[in-house]
């Protein structure tokens, strides 16, 4: 085969999880010839990410949802495979996406890990972004002690490994994804001394109708309610944890109440000792860089989050690019999935989803958006930060110099705080601090549209992983790959 | 079919431990209870996992001499070096 056809694709698929797998799938089995690019070593993504398969003994679902789902998946992908329909690229992340003049698609291509890589381009007439996304975080003091992790990265951390990153959790935040943390985490063996959530349950009485709509998401509650009784974990509503205290690593915190603003109600303060991990969740980011530098229009999500506009073939404005998952808003692996068959067809064919598909994805995002207002970031999230807590970790930037700039500099959006105080700057280029940085440099700004404004400045990262100098000074020197 | 893991050896900063095969570096290191091995550039803070998913660069090692790989993406396998500021 020459390496004209064979990196060369009628549709390449980004990401491999929920939304990617069922997009590829979907695309392949109508007759498009598929590339799926993933920086993970095995399919999955983050909902369905499981131990190596290279290790006894193979996965059998524990602790999944969904799982058979996932197989049905993965037997129709590695389907697809075989039948030379679709070319999966693990281990590889896309660091940079563009448009030809001819209206299709590059992809500039690293390695997720070490070197080794099969091409370092690939071009396709249509693209399907399923990017998903990440923990959303708040800074606050202690923050960047050791110990103190993603509550998905704990969960990422014990469905991978098959071990846990500690012994004695509290996880905090807001969310029903709490939940499968603490359970998660319980199952394993771990303690988890209290769930901190800083809504209120009430805050579900107005959208009981969006709930009904997906009764599947109530008997898991049901489900968690059951481990949570069962391993005496303690599900504190109106509570936020103000602070991670240790000298080298994390080992306790302090809670408080809240009120429903999220300001601290004195005298509620409490110290909870002997715990060596801390998972934080405050919602998810979606991951729409690569979007973004297409030229996809966004808009701000119910929790606030940047997501990318599409239609209802999963269509952005840019045409041949198609996005599914996380990056049209966060709404979990079922709506993942749902929005990737759709997706994928879509690519392949144009086709419109049936009236039940469609059906099926409007619930969901009306289950999603009452999640959304049921578990908001508590409007005095900043009342927490001291002057030297850190607000950005890769550049080491305290609150104090991020207020200072805004009040005295006049940083009043993202982007000038970024080259005032170096804020998102550093290696994650400002996707752990973004939110944060983007509602501390705005703050006090009533222009709805300076918040938009000012997430979508740090969404823009024209290389969306970091690179070697070698790769950057390849690029003009090196061959496309179909020439 | 066993259900035993399979072991490995790998390095850490050049004590040589058995680990289970198909974990992540990360996890090898937090397995022997280090949780940091990583300092800042600017205040010599410690850093180890935080993201866990290979979005925050807080877990940057060196692997068989290759600087800044992200220990929580990397799989740990048989004879790998691991380096990094931690004591081992
Ligand atoms: C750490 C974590 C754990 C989670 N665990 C749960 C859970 O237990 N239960 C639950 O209900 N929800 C969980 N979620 C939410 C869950 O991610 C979503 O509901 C679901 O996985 C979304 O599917 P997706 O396909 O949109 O994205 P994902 O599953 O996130 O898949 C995105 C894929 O794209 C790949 N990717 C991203 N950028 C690039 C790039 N530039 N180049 C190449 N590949 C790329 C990623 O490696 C990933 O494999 C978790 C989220 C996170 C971040
Ligand atoms: S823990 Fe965030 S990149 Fe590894």
């Amino acid at each position: 085969m020459s390496t004209q056809t064979e990196f060369s694709f009628d549709v390449a698929v980004i990401g491999a999880g929920p939304a990617g797998l069922a997009a590829a799938v979907a695309a392949a089995e109508r007759g498009a010839k598929v590339v799926v690019l993933d920086a993970g070593t095995q399919p999955g993504g983050q909902f369905w990410r499981h131990r190596p398969e290279s290790v006894i003994p193979e996965p059998d679902g524990h602790g999944h949802h969904g799982w058979k789902t996932y197989l049905d998946l993965r037997a129709r992908f590695d389907a697809a495979a075989s039948r030379g329909m679709l070319r999966y690229l693990p281990n590889t992340q896309v660091w940079m996406t563009e448009c030809e003049d001819a209206g299709r698609f590059v992809l500039r291509l690293t390695p997720a890990t070490g070197t080794a890589l099969e091409a370092a381009t690939v071009r396709a007439t249509k693209l399907v972004s399923c990017t998903g996304g990440y923990d959303r975080q708040l800074p606050l003091p202690g923050w960047e002690l050791p110990g103190v992790m993603a509550a998905g990265g704990i969960q990422a951390f014990i469905k991978a490994n098959g071990t846990l990153p500690g012994r004695r959790f509290v996880v905090a935040g807001t969310g029903p994804f709490l939940l499968p943390v603490a359970a998660n985490i319980a199952e394993a063996g771990g303690k988890v001394v209290a769930v901190c959530e800083s809504a209120s349950l009430a805050n579900w009485l107005p959208h009981l109708g969006a709930a009904s709509g997906v009764p599947g998401k109530a008997l898991e509650g049901a489900e968690y309610a059951g481990v949570f009784a069962k391993h005496r974990i303690r599900y504190r509503t109106r509570t936020v944890v103000t602070e991670v205290l240790g000298e080298t690593s994390a080992n306790s915190v302090r809670i408080a109440k809240v009120d429903a603003d999220g300001a601290v109600i004195a005298g509620t303060e409490q110290l909870l000792e002997d715990v060596d991990v801390v998972g934080f969740g405050w919602g998810f980011t979606p991951q729409i860089e690569l979007a973004v530098a297409l030229g996809a229009e966004t808009r701000i999500d119910a929790d606030g989050s940047l997501v990318c506009v599409v239609d209802d073939r999963q269509a952005s404005n840019v045409p041949g690019l198609y996005l599914a998952g996380e990056v049209t808003g966060v709404g979990g692996a079922v709506l993942a999935v749902a929005e990737g068959l759709v997706a994928g067809a879509a690519a392949a064919t144009g086709e419109q989803p049936t009236a039940g598909t469609a059906r099926q994805i409007q619930r969901h995002r009306k289950f999603a958006g009452a999640m959304h207002q049921a578990h908001p970031v508590p409007e005095k999230w900043d009342d927490l930060l001291t002057d030297d807590t850190l607000v950005c970790r890769c550049e080491e930037v305290s609150h104090g110099e991020v207020v200072h700039a805004r009040d005295a500099l006049g940083a009043t959006d993202a982007r000038t705080m970024k080259s005032f105080t170096r804020t998102g700057m550093g290696w994650c280029q400002g996707k752990v601090c973004g939110f944060a940085v983007s509602c501390l440099s705005t703050k006090g700004n009533d222009d709805a549209g300076a918040e938009q404004a000012s997430l979508a400045a740090f969404a823009k990262r024209p290389v969306a992983a970091p690179l070697t100098l070698g790769e950057i000074s390849a690029l003009d020197s090196r061959q496309p790959q179909d020439s | 079919m066993s259900t035993t893991p399979q072991r490995i050896t790998v390095t850490l900063n050049a004590t040589e431990i058995r680990a289970d095969a198909g974990q992540s570096v990360g996890a090898v290191l937090m397995g022997q209870g280090i949780k940091a091995w990583r300092t800042t550039r600017n205040e010599g803070k410690p850093r180890g996992l935080f993201c866990g998913i290979g979005a925050c660069y807080d877990c940057l090692i060196t692997i068989d001499g290759q600087p800044n790989q992200r220990a929580c993406m990397v799989e740990a396998r048989d004879s790998m070096n691991i380096e990094g500021d931690f004591d081992a």
